[in-house]
């Protein structure tokens, strides 16, 4: 394990020691899974204590097999004056997407929530703006969920397994 | 005396086509006469679902999405997504590639600067300056139509390295754009940096400080403008970005003239890098050792049976992709441009991420241009360089 893996796990477990269910080291860079109850205290912590006060990017994730981890969220933090990258992850039930908005920590989260939104349906409350952001506001459902397919349902001539997956 | 008379506001639609714009973006606009009261930006006017449609692609398939995000640079979103495979597979690759992949990719950036700084010149009523610089883009994309065939959505490179070392006449159309452009943007920046309007016009135009554009997720030059010396290729270098010595040129104002000459600037440094990487490149081989990702040769395609294997697996994606999740990022024309790519070993990627550095950065824009005039909110924009096939992804 990295340095800044077990330096960033052991201040999290000294100060949420429930937080934290899984960690370990990507490729690249450390990788924590994070209990939704304490993501947005996790998220504070590591902005106001630890120095990563830079949001790089969030995104959501579908893995329609994992029951009810079903839906994840991913934050990417970036510590500019030492250099240094950690991702977050936060795992949740399909009928369970509300999450703390993190728009009061990071003003660059509300269009990336809102895109979150969009694409995945996650429900991020206390958000200031929660609407549609790249598609159009009549759409009824949540387009990067793996159910549904890239080509028109309507189509019979076009099968998913010609194209990839 | 306080008046008990109610404001009229006007509200004008500025967009979605707009010849001013530059792209299809529409703000709604609430007007105190010239004055903006109140932005509200409406994007997604040319969205077309690339995380999804990568999601059905193979990872060759994928680099032509990616040439049609920042397309005033798409070279460098092309190497970014290579990298971002490459690293996911672990494959080195020579130094030769890397530093043909930084010529091509520092061509790029000054192509895309290009634009932007000669479009703000134009805003500015300046027309003359476009007219004299833009034919030097021309130049640059007739030096990717040398290496790759394509000018604007290049799809250039390849997972592995390049998918051709230049050619002589490529080489001589680089040479004589090192020898040739330097005049050419001097003799711009006499036109139009100093220029007196062009100075009134910009200064203090649209300006965010430096706290402010962190806390918006700014990178890039528009970040370096408000004088945060953030660069990706120095925080981390890919690319050999690390065997070449350059300067990240800051503003201080973070506003229109200071993100204008953080562009200029960064020309003069994207040109000193060339031409180190032009007097150092390494001998040896554009390509790395990974048949199961690099196309052969067509020769051998014809000729001997391993290599057809070879081709047959990768053009229909039956290459066996280790699992995993990677992030890479590159310094893009606007900033730093993010993968962050899940693989469950299919042939297409499971899920991937585009950062769009100009997605992040525009929601700062109503911000920034609220309670100036409507004159100056065009030129912000212009001098944000917002392309709106980044944003929509």
């Amino acid at each position: 394990m990295s340095e800044l893996h077990d330096k960033v796990l052991s201040s999290l477990q000294n100060h949420f020691p429930e937080a934290v269910t899984h960690s370990g080291d990507e490729r690249d860079f450390p990788v924590f899974h994070i209990e939704k109850k304490d993501l947005m205290a996790v998220l504070a912590h590591l902005k106001n204590e630890m120095g990563f006060t830079f949001l790089t990017t969030m995104c959501g994730i579908h893995f329609p097999e994992q029951g009810d981890q079903e839906f994840a969220l991913m934050y990417q933090l970036h510590s500019l004056p030492t250099n240094e990258r950690i991702r977050l992850k936060c795992f949740m039930a399909k009928n369970h997407l509300e999450v703390p908005t993190c728009t009061p920590l990071f003003a660059t989260a509300n269009w990336m929530e809102r895109e979150a939104f969009d694409f995945y349906g996650f429900k991020f409350t206390g958000h200031p703006d929660l609407r549609r952001i790249l598609n159009m506001d009549e759409m009824n459902y949540h387009p990067l969920r793996k159910e549904y397919a890239l080509e028109d349902a309507g189509r019979d001539d076009k099968e998913d397994k010609y194209f990839g997956r | 005396m306080q008046s008990n008379v109610e404001k009229d506001y006007t509200t004008l639609n500025l967009g979605p086509t707009h010849p001013a714009t530059h792209g299809i973006f529409q703000n709604v606009l609430t007007m105190d006469g010239e004055i903006i009261v109140k932005a509200e930006p409406t994007i997604g006017y040319i969205h077309r679902a690339f995380e999804k449609l990568a999601e059905r692609r193979t990872y060759g398939q994928v680099t032509p999405i990616t040439d049609r995000l920042n397309y005033c640079s798409s070279p460098i979103n092309n190497m970014g997504w290579h990298m971002t495979v490459e690293k996911l597979i672990q494959c080195e690759i020579p130094k030769r590639a890397e530093y043909l992949r930084v010529i091509i990719m520092e061509l790029a950036r000054i192509a895309d600067h290009i634009v932007c700084d000669t479009v703000v010149a134009v805003d500015t009523g300046a027309m003359t300056g476009f007219l004299y610089l833009f034919q030097w883009r021309e130049k640059i994309y007739e030096i990717y139509e040398e290496i790759c065939g394509a000018r604007l959505t290049t799809n250039i490179g390849r997972i592995g390295g390049m998918e051709r070392d230049f050619s002589d006449v490529a080489w001589k159309r680089i040479h004589a754009f090192l020898e040739e452009f330097p005049a050419a943007l001097r003799e711009f920046d006499k036109l139009v940096t100093r220029n007196r309007i062009f100075m009134d016009r910009t200064v203090n135009c649209g300006p965010i400080s430096g706290e402010r554009a962190l806390e918006y997720g700014f990178t890039g030059p528009n970040l370096r403008a408000a004088g945060v010396d953030y660069d990706v290729r120095v925080m981390n270098p890919y690319s050999s970005y690390q065997d070449f010595d350059f300067k990240i040129p800051i503003g201080t104002q973070g506003d229109t003239f200071d993100r204008y000459m953080v562009r200029m600037q960064e020309m003069w440094e994207s040109l000193s890098i060339i031409r180190q990487a032009v007097d150092k490149m390494p001998k040896g081989d554009f390509h790395a050792d990974v048949p199961e990702f690099y196309l052969p040769e067509k020769q051998d395609v014809y000729s001997k049976m391993e290599a057809l294997i070879y081709h047959f697996k990768i053009v229909m994606g039956e290459t066996e992709v280790p699992v995993g999740e990677v992030y890479h990022s590159v310094e893009g024309g606007n900033g730093e441009l993010g993968f962050y790519l899940i693989s469950d070993g299919g042939r297409t990627p499971f899920r991937l991420h585009f950062r769009r550095p100009c997605y992040i950065y525009y929601q700062a824009y109503p911000e920034m241009i609220e309670g100036g005039m409507l004159s100056d909110a065009i030129l912000t924009m212009s001098s944000m360089n917002v392309i709106a096939g980044e944003l929509d992804a």
